[in-house]
């Protein structure tokens, strides 16, 4: 059996840690590319939603180096993820292609069935599979950690490029270690190197929380390297969003304490009353948590028809009137254009720099 | 005491539940209006007030809320997360209220309700008691007000089994089918092909071209339930389930010439169930399949040349 899995930002450093560690033989996808869409766009049904697509473009892409499994995590309404599984895998079998879908996803009939997927990816000992989820937890939490700090400093670095070197060569260390300490170690000293990073002087940060559907808030191919760009814009991105929160939130039932949208469902009332599927909820009440905290403005992600965040999109504005800052949404598909977004980011950066100026 | 008068939209569920909703405040004494059939202004008005990217549907159901404002003391929009054990109807309707609040600067007094049928046995019947104690009724009066609703909605339903057409129980639509060449299997959500402007009069014009039609709500829950284990998975929308389960039904009936699936644009149940039913259709090869989409855009001669085309196609095969 070789496994393999959807990228989905700096996933694939998790899902290859833990994969490895219950002793499975992994093929990483390729990165993301052009190719990776349009396979996907081709042979997926053309209103689904973006992810749906990318991802059958990664399995596509890993089968052609040898992958025969595909791992991938699924759910039980109403979002369309929880079939996504069952429609990947129709598809590929009418391609002809051999290739097992596994969905993780809370069970429908009966408790064993996720108890079973589970027995039957495990390949080593229980002792193991417990190392190998902390050796995973620390190097998804190291990098979340130096990601969050990168979309803040990387707004203000004076030579551009100096955050995301670091950022890089500390990705390719957590890697290559299997131990927590050495992770540890590597987190702690390049937390510092970015601290030491020459910074530009004359310096008025605009900040932004970033909200929305979490893969394209995570993947940086769908939301045409978002971040990036703002941060080049002199924007300090707040993104409450992160791989380990969401493990945090989902997996360990918030028993660690990371913020993340921890007090987003509490928060979104009274705008948003109801539990909506996928992080609807989430992106209003962080949304409310960070508009208190004094950021200049929301931007929301989401992929085309998303439906949890067009019912947030239709709630947002009753939160940023009332907080008095504004918001931009942004649905990204396969027909988006980096230029395009890069003008309406542009655009909505100038338009709080211009408040700002009023407003001194 | 002066009779308080009830708003509701004749969008969405309307050609679900609406029987139930009419009984029920009816028994508890309020004066029941219901908005007008949806035209052009009111979708106009209805696309005005919601974001692009709202689908179709809902945009017709805020041009309905836009029909009522002056006219009610109350408005009532419920909040639909489930009318089936461990199903979803679909994440805008679980928003619903929260989304008209955030667009409508004005409302009328909003009657708010959640129902979650998805982990009760009885369904929606407890959610449908608390309505009614919320609103200050004595529970006596509550139990048989829900009662009587559910079972005019029961008698909907049996009606609807019995192969009546929503829109003519609800509306008084006549329906009428011109020297009956063969019946096709219409599919869809209930508020996308019976409500006439939405659907552009989809059942009428397939009754000029000689076409009967057969709804997902004619069809037997058991025989949906039983066709719909097909799948690799179950799917968690209640309509999805519904529409998914008819075709595989019909797909199996003699008496169908052809299957049509209409879609909302953008609707995220519909994207997966159009590609399932395609996939699976083909797949068997024993049934012409078509599938629309339709929004705010979509032109009727289209749609025409679509249904006709397709009408033909079939007329022909039955030759050869």
């Amino acid at each position: 059996m070789k496994v393999t899995f959807p990228h989905m930002g700096n996933l694939s450093l998790t899902a290859e840690t833990l994969l490895r560690g219950i002793g499975l033989e992994v093929v990483v996808p390729p990165p993301c590319t052009k190719k990776t869409l349009s396979l996907g766009v081709q042979h997926s049904p053309e209103f689904a939603c973006l992810p749906l697509k990318i991802n059958l473009g990664n399995y596509l892409e890993a089968y052609e180096q040898g992958a025969d499994t595909a791992l991938m995590v699924g759910g039980i309404g109403p979002c369309r993820i929880g079939y996504y599984g069952a429609i990947q895998q129709e598809i590929l079998r009418d391609l002809g292609i051999k290739m097992n879908l596994i969905v993780l996803e809370p069970p429908d009939a009966h408790p064993r069935e996720l108890w079973d997927k589970i027995k039957h990816l495990k390949q080593v000992s229980w002792r193991q599979v417990v190392a190998a989820i902390k050796l995973t937890w620390h190097k998804t939490r190291s990098m979340d950690l130096l990601e969050e700090k990168a979309l803040i400093l990387r707004a203000k670095e004076a030579k551009k490029g100096s955050i995301d070197s670091l950022l890089s060569q500390a990705r390719t260390r957590l890697q290559s270690t299997d131990s927590i300490p050495r992770i540890k170690e590597i987190t702690r000293d390049y937390l510092a190197l970015m601290d030491d990073v020459a910074l530009s002087e004359e310096f008025r940060p605009v900040k932004i929380v970033l909200v929305g559907e979490i893969y394209t808030v995570l993947e940086p191919f769908v939301n045409l390297n978002l971040e990036k760009h703002l941060n080049s814009l002199g924007v300090e991105v707040l993104r409450p969003l992160f791989l380990s929160s969401w493990i945090n939130e989902h997996l360990l039932g918030g028993l660690l304490n990371i913020e993340g949208t921890k007090r987003a469902p509490g928060l979104a009332k009274p705008y948003l009353n109801s539990f909506v599927g996928g992080h609807g909820r989430e992106t209003i009440g962080s949304a409310v948590q960070y508009a208190q905290k004094g950021v200049d403005g929301v931007i929301q992600i989401a992929p085309l028809t998303c439906m949890p965040e067009i019912v947030a999109h239709s709630v947002l504005p009753s939160v940023t009137e009332e907080y008095g800052i504004p918001a931009l949404t942004l649905y990204v598909d396969e027909q988006t254009g980096e230029a395009g977004l890069l003008t309406r980011l542009e655009a909505f950066v100038d338009m709080i720099r211009y408040r700002q100026r009023r407003s001194s | 005491m002066e009779t308080k008068t009830i708003g509701i939209p004749r969008a969405l569920f309307y050609y679900y539940l609406f029987p139930l909703w009419d009984v029920f405040f009816r028994e508890l004494g309020y004066q029941v209006i219901l908005a007008p059939t949806t035209d052009k202004r009111m979708v106009d008005l209805g696309i005005q007030k919601a974001v692009d990217e709202v689908c179709y549907p809902v945009k017709i159901y805020y041009g309905h809320v836009a029909s009522l404002l002056d006219k009610v003391d109350y408005l009532f929009l419920p909040r639909l997360i489930s009318i089936q054990r461990k199903s979803y109807i679909c994440p805008k309707f679980m928003g619903l209220p929260d989304m008209i609040r955030a667009n409508f600067s004005r409302l009328p007094a909003v009657i708010e309700h959640t129902f979650d049928g998805s982990r009760r046995k009885q369904g929606i019947k407890y959610d449908l008691e608390q309505l009614g104690l919320k609103l200050g009724h004595e529970p006596g009066a509550v139990k048989r007000a829900c009662v009587k609703g559910l079972i005019a909605l029961e008698e909907y339903q049996k009606a609807l089994k019995q192969g009546q057409n929503p829109m003519t129980v609800l509306d008084s639509v006549k329906l009428v089918c011109r020297e009956k060449r063969f019946k096709v299997g219409l599919l869809g959500h209930g508020y996308n092909i019976y409500d006439p402007y939405a659907s552009m009069n989809i059942i009428e014009k397939l009754g000029k071209l000689g076409v009967e039609t057969v709804t997902a709500e004619n069809i037997d829950e058991k025989a949906v339930d039983q066709a719909a284990k097909v799948l690799p998975k179950r799917l968690f929308w209640t309509l999805g389930h519904r529409i998914v389960g008819s075709a595989f039904h019909l797909e199996q009936s003699e008496d169908i010439a052809g299957i049509i699936h209409v879609a909302s644009f953008g609707c995220g149940p519909d994207s997966m169930v159009a590609e399932l039913l395609e996939r699976f259709l083909r797949r068997n090869g024993q049934k012409p399949f078509l599938s629309l989409t339709i929004d705010e855009h979509t032109g009727e001669a289209g749609l025409d040349t679509r249904l006709e085309a397709f009408v033909d196609m079939i007329a022909r095969r039955k030759i050869s």
